[in-house]
């Protein structure tokens, strides 16, 4: 077997909130250790405040972590400076969730995709004019020439959805790191830039982390499943195990709350009350304790520890779902 | 069965912008009985929310009701006016939004401003003190919770706060615009079991106006479907969801990913259109995997396929 392509060991990351005398720490991603091998898809699921766009973007080090290693494509990324994460980028790409926020609103879509190229000295202009093109048709929006003279706000949100894929896949990387790509996309296109996004990752063989609060969206294009509360993964394992066998109460509300077209396919439910507390004053023990109905005494205590209770099955929970 | 609380007819709604007039809803009839849940469905750009603002005559500028009737209680809310109109909010029909944030005042407690709503409407005050301990305690909040300022509370407090003063002069309808989209899915499952207890109890008929299909084939009891201004079909949850005859709506069913199947979802090719320029005969025409030359020309009239389930489409439709 060769060697993971991410390897995230223990990484925290605090954030300082807060002026004169109201100073209080984030703990925004708190221990979180996971692998992840070529061409693979991990589901990043959390509601928000779980810490899952932070955990994305200390990966791809547009953060850097307080403590803990990251370590991407047998590099250790975790203190590189700027200058030598130049050459790493091109091989990590984000997909962001707003694509309107990540275009320059004057550039031409053309323009905005030919500087990665020319930034990383990939290509001539000439050549790097001759590749957009190729891709926007690829991504179909077509007719490329057109499109490629056009400004962000001349396209819809797909199409500029679609452009943004465009960019990031023109670099080719071996990680793409896509933090809610489809949330602010109307549902009847949503699905089509789920399979481009399948295409691509078929074609080049990527691997990709995939952030979602939606666990039918996670459960179609993910190989594996990490389940993030308040800062850390609770639960982590092969997609279908974990979203049909869940063991940790959290990853069971969530499957209990999420609506149906089809009734039935509930196997289990638990319901929790109130909501995600304040992630800079995390309850002690289990951070899920306040709110759940399995807890126990030593919930409240001690905190429970990541552990393979079934095979590749991994839960943080004193007291896990029996199947 | 008993009279419908909510009748709607041939409503007409159009924008007068400077670009041209956007035909945001055409036509739209629809009723809802005592406790129950009409989900209308679309995509932006549909109309959904437009056609809710309607039921409480608040449609914004350049906005006009063009034709039709709102009918609450026997009383024509369209038909209203002035102080008449102000009375006919809140306490015949009331609504809440997507983002109880831009609705509640930042600088006052909470309390005082469902407090507000019951003075303006002429409760005695010692009644409406009273009152606003009872829907805050209605909607799952401590009494405590009332003398709290809006950013002292979390999403789903404020969003029950803002139901609280909807429901606090005992509307027939509650329209509630999208009340669960900026929630995370466990407080959104906390605040529908809310709005179902609502409805159950004191029989107020929700409209639920919403994007997410399964949403509304979890919690409605009918379901409206609209596209690009125009309700395309209507009836029973169970026969639009179980049988569904609009091909907009099938499509729709099955394009979103649903948790308890492994099928991939299909995409819906083609864009809504700009409904300054709506496409002719029927709207859905131009991605429609099944249009005839009919669809083109003329708009298909809505036809009672089964009891009370209705559908505006030429495979059904006789000219």
């Amino acid at each position: 077997m060769t060697n993971p392509l991410l390897v995230v060991d223990n990484v925290r990351k605090y954030f300082e909130v807060g002026g004169l005398g109201t100073k209080r720490i984030v703990k925004a991603v708190d221990g979180v250790s996971f692998t992840l091998n070529r061409g693979e898809t991990l589901g990043l699921v959390g509601e928000s405040g779980s810490g899952k766009t932070t955990l994305g973007r200390l990966i791809l080090r547009l953060y850097k972590p307080t403590s803990g290693r990251i370590i991407f494509d047998g590099v250790d990324i975790t203190g590189l400076p700027e200058s030598k994460l130049r050459p790493m980028r091109r091989k990590m790409q984000l997909i962001p969730q707003d694509p309107y926020a990540s275009f320059n609103p004057l550039q031409t879509i053309g323009d905005a995709l030919i500087e990665p190229l020319l930034v990383h000295r990939l290509a001539t202009r000439e050549e790097a004019v001759d590749r957009v093109l190729r891709i926007l048709e690829r991504v179909g929006l077509v007719p490329a020439e057109d499109f490629y003279r056009r400004r962000p706000y001349q396209l819809s949100g797909g199409q500029l959805q679609r452009a943004a894929i465009a960019r990031a896949m023109l670099l080719e990387p071996i990680l793409v790191v896509a933090d809610e790509p489809t949330s602010s996309l109307d549902v009847s296109i949503r699905a089509s830039i789920l399979e481009l996004l399948k295409e691509f990752k078929e074609k080049y063989k990527q691997a990709m982390i995939f952030i979602t609060h939606d666990l039918a969206t996670a459960k179609l294009v993910s190989d594996k499943i990490a389940v993030m509360y308040l800062g850390k993964i609770v639960e982590y394992g092969p997609a279908d195990k974990v979203l049909s066998k869940p063991l940790h109460p959290y990853t069971a509300a969530l499957l209990t709350a999420i609506p149906r077209i089809k009734p039935g396919g509930r196997h289990v439910s638990i319901v929790l009350k109130g909501e995600i507390p304040d992630p800079s004053r995390p309850p002690s023990g289990c951070r899920l304790h306040p709110r759940c109905p399995l807890a126990l005494p030593r919930c409240s205590i001690e905190e429970p520890r990541l552990v393979e209770l079934e095979k590749d099955h991994w839960v943080a929970c004193h007291n896990p779902l029996k199947q | 069965m008993s009279e419908p609380v909510l009748v709607v007819e041939n409503l007409t709604v159009y924008y007068y912008t400077l670009k041209g007039i956007v035909r945001a809803v055409e036509e739209a009839s629809l009723k809802a009985y005592k406790g129950d849940m009409v989900a209308l469905v679309g995509e932006s750009g549909s109309g959904k929310s437009t056609l809710g603002y309607s039921l409480l005559n608040l449609v914004p500028p350049p906005g006009r009701v063009v034709k039709g009737r709102v009918i609450v209680g026997g009383v024509d809310i369209l038909s209203l006016r002035g102080d008449e109109l102000r009375r006919a909010r809140g306490s015949l029909v009331s609504m809440i939004f997507q983002d109880p944030f831009t609705t509640l005042d930042p600088v006052r407690r909470v309390g005082d401003q469902i407090l507000e709503v019951l003075l303006e409407h002429g409760v005695p005050l010692e009644e409406a003190k009273e009152r606003v301990v009872e829907v805050v305690k209605a909607v799952g909040l401590s009494e405590r919770m009332a003398r709290a300022y809006p950013h002292q509370l979390s999403g789903g407090q404020r969003q029950r706060i803002s139901i609280a003063a909807a429901i606090a002069l005992k509307p027939r309808v509650l329209v509630a615009d999208e009340p669960t989209t900026a929630l995370d899915v466990i407080v959104q499952k906390q605040i529908m079991d809310l709005l179902d207890e609502i409805r159950k109890t004191t029989g107020m008929a929700i409209i639920l106006i919403t994007h997410d299909i399964a949403l509304a084939a979890e919690r409605a009891s009918r379901i409206a479907v609209m596209y690009a201004g125009r309700i395309v079909e209507y009836g029973p949850k169970s026969k639009v969801i179980e049988n569904p005859l609009h091909p907009y709506t099938r499509a729709l069913l099955q394009s979103v990913p649903d948790i308890s199947s492994s099928e991939w979802p299909k995409p819906i090719p083609g864009m809504p259109p700009d409904l300054r320029k709506p496409p002719s005969g029927c709207r859905f025409h131009p991605r429609c995997p099944l249009a005839m030359k009919v669809c083109r020309e003329e708009n298909p009239g809505m036809v009672e396929v089964e009891p009370e389930h209705y559908v505006s489409c030429w495979l059904y439709a006789r000219r």
